[in-house]
């Protein structure tokens, strides 16, 4: 159940690849926005790198969050896979495994060519990759929660975004402050062991919350 | 089981609970009317409580327990409403009171610091705020959660009923607070682990009050914020340490402490000041929980006449 | 009454007279805000009154 629901929401998410390619594309345009804005100048840029890819990062990520679960909330597959034997928690893994997939790894993936843009070495471009993989799945599952208690409402994009930036702040620092780290030669393994931490925590806890969030949105 | 229902003929005046047979009579605890057990049906013993007439269940609220003090009596919003009313010039009064003689002994009983002048008093309204912001927040998540857990709706209104105060003192502590950093350190504001924690703060209060506000079934709107709140409330310790981390590791952020020593009548001052925040809050939440009632339980026959 | 005037001209003043005046400020709209609230309320103008009626509409958008 839970392979068949993560393949049914990546074929899903193929037929809408549209949607998918354009927090793609807010990524990029993102990032490159700051070099435009900032001054081109190589000191300044190799500083603020890591903060601007993961903050882009954690806005991609917010604006895909209403991709979880609002096609399915409205034409009722939600309910009915609520309404399954399986547990809730299984059901909202499965999407939070289908929309990390879907929505996070071509970040993942895209960041190093971005962080090139921005002067950063080789060292930094592999601790961009390794802390965007672990932060991405934490990103997806808190994220969820917000999705889920903000199915269906008015405006429910940018209540999401409200909402689930406090939860995601401790993964932001923790991000970037590990390419920091590794930028400017110091070892960024405490920093990504406490990334690997916060992924363990919430990948337990959260879709607990968000089982009850959905259960409350969809009653 | 027992049921419990009117005896057929009679108008519905029952007060429904039910209790163990063996006792032939009992007493409502909230109105102190007796009632009547009708005798058996299909061979169990079939208990009913009626009000001794229909005024003493109207004003009683249709709540009858075996026990003889009534934990939960006024965790009925029509019980609570008229108790609400009574304690509020209760907290009030002594609250305007306290702040007067906070002010007071802050500005003329206290002596000026020998460090920072006289610029240091504005701590005697800033910490008391920076703590009514997160208890407020704490106990909005226990109401938030008991309300969620017990389905109680009174202590969900409790909980949107304090997040406007503790926003607003939240917002007061961040104020007061670089108004106090800028004679003292010389930076208007410093992303330090408590102030940022304290921004964070603001921010779940008003995804709470938001997320509240964009939902228009009350019930579905107190689980929401109940979830939000609770989620929130795991975070606020988790976010206050990873900026402390995020701090110490980054070896060139200043940590500043308010080093100065606090003189009797400094710590009396802050003290009042707190306990008249407190006392506020209480009235405030208190006056305001009374307005959700209202707004909320309209179909409801007791607000006609409590509201007369 | 000495010390009020020698606040008025201590250098911290504009400091210690914002933050005590934002703060009775933020207090005192507070306040307000509740009085207007039982204003709306006796009206019957409350936008918490009126979403009641605007919940069977939203529930259909919702469906929809």
């Amino acid at each position: 159940m839970f392979g068949w629901l993560v393949w049914r929401d990546l074929i899903l998410a193929w037929r809408r690849r549209a949607d998918v390619l354009a927090t793609l594309f807010f990524f990029i345009i993102v990032v490159s926005l700051f070099p435009l804005g900032i001054g081109p100048e190589r000191e300044t840029l190799r500083t603020i790198a890591p903060g601007v890819v993961w903050v882009a990062a954690l806005l991609a990520s917010m604006l895909s969050l209403g991709r979880i679960f609002g096609n399915d909330y409205q034409d009722g597959t939600l309910e009915q896979l609520l309404l399954t034997p399986q547990p809730a928690y299984l059901v909202v893994l499965a999407k939070v495994l289908a929309h990390w997939i879907v929505s996070e790894i071509p970040l993942v993936l895209i960041a190093p060519v971005l962080g090139v843009q921005f002067g950063l070495s080789q060292n930094g471009l592999a601790i961009v990759v390794v802390s965007l993989l672990l932060g991405t799945p934490v990103l997806s599952v808190i994220g969820s929660v917000g999705a889920a208690l903000t199915l269906g409402l008015r405006a429910a994009n940018v209540l999401v975004a409200l909402l689930v930036l406090p939860l995601y702040i401790p993964v932001l620092i923790f991000g970037s402050g590990a390419v920091q780290a590794s930028v400017t030669g110091s070892s960024p393994q405490a920093w990504l062991l406490l990334l690997g931490a916060m992924l363990i925590v919430s990948l337990v806890f959260a879709p607990w919350a968000t089982s009850a969030a959905l259960r409350i949105s969809v009653e | 089981m027992f049921r419990s229902y009117s005896p057929p003929g009679q108008p519905a005046r029952r007060c429904g609970y039910l209790w163990n047979s063996g006792i032939d009579f009992s007493l409502c605890l909230q109105c102190r009317s007796q009632t009547k057990v009708y005798g058996t049906r299909y061979g169990i013993k079939v208990v009913t409580a009626t009000h001794s007439d229909a005024l003493d269940q109207r004003k009683c609220g249709n709540f009858m327990s075996k026990n003889r003090i009534n934990l939960y009596k006024y965790a009925a919003p029509a019980n609570f409403y008229p108790l609400a009313g009574k304690l509020i010039p209760l907290f009030a009064v002594p609250s305007a009171i306290l702040f007067i003689l906070g002010m007071y002994v802050g500005f003329f009983v206290a002596p000026t610091d020998a460090v920072q002048g006289e610029s240091y008093r504005i701590l005697f309204i800033h910490v008391p705020a920076a703590w009514m912001g997160m208890f407020l927040y704490v106990l909005m998540a226990i109401y938030a959660g008991v309300g969620w857990a017990f389905n109680a709706r009174l202590a969900s209104m409790m909980a949107t009923a304090i997040s406007p105060t503790g926003a607003i003192f939240t917002f007061i502590s961040l104020v007061t607070g670089s108004l106090w950093g800028r004679p003292a350190w010389g930076v208007w504001w410093v992303w330090d682990a408590r102030l940022t924690s304290t921004l964070i703060l603001l921010f779940l209060y008003i995804g709470f009050i938001s997320l509240q506000s964009s939902i228009d079934d009350a019930r579905r709107a107190d689980r929401a914020g109940a979830v939000l709140a609770l989620v929130g409330v795991i975070n606020v310790p988790i976010i206050y340490f990873s900026v402390q981390w995020w701090n110490s590791l980054h070896q060139g952020a200043t940590i500043t402490k308010n080093s100065f020593k606090m003189a009797p009548s400094m710590a009396a001052a802050m003290l009042i000041l707190l306990g008249a925040c407190w006392l506020y809050s209480i009235a405030v939440v208190l006056v305001r929980v009374r307005y959700i009632i209202r707004e909320r339980e309209q179909e409801a026959p007791w607000l006609a006449e409590a509201t007369a | 009454m000495g010390l009020i005037r020698y606040f008025a001209t201590d250098k911290y003043a504009v400091y210690i007279w914002g933050s005590y005046g934002v703060t009775f400020l933020l207090l005192g709209a507070e306040v307000l805000m509740l009085l207007k609230r039982k204003r709306n309320l006796t009206r019957g103008h409350s936008p918490k009154l009126e979403s009641r009626d605007n919940r069977l509409e939203t529930s259909f958008q919702e469906i929809r």
